[in-house]
């Protein structure tokens, strides 16, 4: 089986984001970058099958500005085989993005093209379930756990009201959740090994997709500030304020 | 502009959240309510105020299903919404592409026809942005809007599909529990990884149910198995906006506190009076959660504050 696994790079999940003073979007520049979370949890699912005798390759896809090679690196350092970066500099819409990775999916034939379920960006949470569509493949979205069955997968995806689990033919798409597994940190020999592993730079552009924006972004701005509040001493202070709150709601 | 509106069911019936996202989608125009499940849902559906009609699909489907039903139903409006729930994030972005439509998703303010408000970055960023497109794909945040009145008698019609999914449904794994929906509930008690077990958690779940609460937690409290995962608050778990938050042993990562903004009013209960959550909180109380937990729900329970 072969797999594809799209990785973003983001702003590091712990830094404090700033909305830039003139509304026009948050500070990237000179901000620590890392492969969003959830990415990372899709890679280490495509090592796991390698690793189970499942898969006999794992191509990594990314699509953004130079330095995401960084990211495609970190994948590959955890035991993917080659990495292709869909390089432009331009910020894509998401919809773009699942185009080009349906060109990619074209051209690569995954029988399972795994990604993580949002980005920690834009929290949009749209490319996987948009590439399904684009390829007419099912999908499996939220995933906690998945397990492969000759050619059909049966995943247990994480819903409000729970857990449920459904089964899907390959090929097929599946998005990460957070349980799914516990990426690896890659040992120093295999982030020197994954330098020599392939690594193809291709022009946004070369796809053939519009890759105009849909929506007019008119401003970012930052949300209300909640300041800090009293402290009280006691259980019974504390008790006393719960049950005036809570007996003013009823009166509503 | 008219809109269709996909209905969010919970078990076959009709989720409390369906109210809020009709309130939030009539304010761009007329509402056709799909109902995909048993007909006592669509039933119950039509008291919804601002329901021009309700569509009541016999299948429950997968997200290739559901989106190619709404596909199929699409071109009659100039909207197809949906709640931003796991169903809603599962089912419009699939819908969108085929439509190719760019999404917009997680809405919390309807700033005119096609201009919305969304967080972005764990809530620490609001964007607004214009959708010129000529449809438009959208979902709300049912936390961030008030529910619509229930005295409507709106009309229903049965559609008769038979659409084929390409997944197969297996089995579902639901936590059973008779405590409120955490989603649209009044009061949500959360509890973080501090309480050691899930004994400990019990501690959380005893003032939740004096309390008439809805019960949260935080990701390292359902990672380490203390409570199930529908109960996760934040970035990757529900979003809530109770009129109280009482936040328990919760250090108040940023992650954490993207699903809390919505919430009127925070009580902290913690031993580091410098947890993120303690700076943001309008009450709080520093204290081991041990102690001040039992304490605390006895002192509830003979004040006689039953809901
Ligand atoms: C991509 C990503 C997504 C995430 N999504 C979410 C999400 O949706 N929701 C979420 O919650 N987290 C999420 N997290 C995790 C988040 O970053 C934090 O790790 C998590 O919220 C911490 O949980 P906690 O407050 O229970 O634990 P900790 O941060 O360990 O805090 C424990 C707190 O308990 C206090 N304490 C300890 N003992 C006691 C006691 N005896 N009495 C009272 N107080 C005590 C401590 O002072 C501390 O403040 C996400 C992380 C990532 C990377």
């Amino acid at each position: 089986m072969k797999i594809l696994v799209a990785v973003k790079r983001v702003v590091d999940h712990n830094v404090r984001i700033r909305v830039r003073p003139d509304g026009s979007g948050v500070e990237t520049s000179g901000v620590r970058m890392s492969m969003n979370p959830f990415c990372k949890h899709a890679v280490e699912a495509a090592v796991q099958l390698a690793e189970a005798g499942a898969a006999d390759e794992i191509v990594i896809v990314s699509i953004g500005p130079k330095p995401a090679n960084d990211v495609i690196l970190t994948a590959l350092a955890m035991g993917a085989h080659r990495g292709i970066l869909v390089e432009t500099d331009q910020p894509l819409e998401t919809l773009a993005i699942a185009k080009l990775l349906a060109r990619v999916v074209a051209e690569e034939q995954p029988d399972l093209v795994l990604l993580g379920k949002q980005a920690v960006d834009d929290d949009s949470n749209h490319v996987g379930q948009m590439l399904a569509a684009l390829t007419d493949r099912p999908q499996a979205t939220f995933a906690s756990e998945i397990k492969l069955d000759g050619t059909a997968l049966e995943v247990t995806r994480e819903v409000d009201s729970g857990r449920e689990t459904i089964g899907l033919p390959l090929p097929a798409i599946v998005t990460a959740d957070l349980r799914l597994n516990t990426p690896r940190n890659a040992a120093l020999p295999m982030v020197m090994k994954a330098r020599s592993k392939p690594l193809a730079i291709r022009p946004a552009t070369e796809f053939g997709v519009d890759l105009t924006p849909r929506l007019a972004v008119e401003k970012v701005s930052p949300p209300p500030e909640r300041a800090a509040g009293a402290t009280v001493n006691s259980v019974t202070e504390l008790a006393a304020i719960i049950a005036a709150d809570v007996n003013e709601m009823e009166a509503i | 502009m008219s809109v269709l509106l996909l209905a969010e069911l919970d078990d076959g019936t009709l989720s409390a959240a369906t109210a809020r996202t009709v309130a939030a989608a009539a304010q761009l125009g007329p509402v056709d309510l799909l109902v995909p499940g048993p007909r006592a849902a669509a039933d119950q559906a039509t008291a919804i105020a601002g329901v021009a009609k309700v569509i009541h699909a016999k299948q429950a489907l997968l997200a290739d299903g559901l989106a190619n039903l709404l596909a199929g139903l699409a071109e009659g409006y100039t909207i197809i919404a949906a709640s931003a729930s796991t169903t809603g994030k599962d089912v419009m972005p699939r819908l969108a592409a085929r439509l190719d439509i760019q999404p917009v998703t997680d809405i919390v303010a309807i700033e005119g026809a096609n201009r919305f408000v969304r967080p972005i970055y764990a809530g620490n960023a609001l964007e607004t942005v214009t959708d010129p497109q000529q449809k438009h794909v959208l979902t709300f945040r049912a936390s961030a809007f008030r529910p619509a009145a229930s005295d409507n008698a709106a009309p229903v019609e049965t559609l008769d599909t038979d659409i084929a999914s390409a997944a197969r449904f297996i089995a579902a794994h639901r936590t059973q529990s008779d405590i409120p929906d955490l989603a649209t509930a009044q009061i949500v008690v959360g509890g973080g990884v501090s309480v050691g077990s899930a004994e400990g958690f019990k501690l959380v779940e005893a003032l939740g149910k004096t309390l008439g609460a809805a019960i949260g937690a935080t990701r390292a409290a359902v990672d380490a198995g203390y409570a199930p995962n529908d109960w996760q608050v934040g970035q990757t778990g529900k979003i809530i906006a109770p009129d109280l938050y009482i936040a328990v042993g919760i250090s108040g990562a940023l992650q954490h506190l993207a699903g809390i903004q919505g919430a009127r009013k925070i009580i902290a209960i913690n031993t580091d009076p410098e947890a993120p959550l303690v700076k943001i909180a309008d009450v709080a109380l520093i204290g081991d959660l041990f102690e001040i937990l039992p304490q605390l729900t006895a002192e509830l329970e003979k004040s006689g504050v039953r809901r």
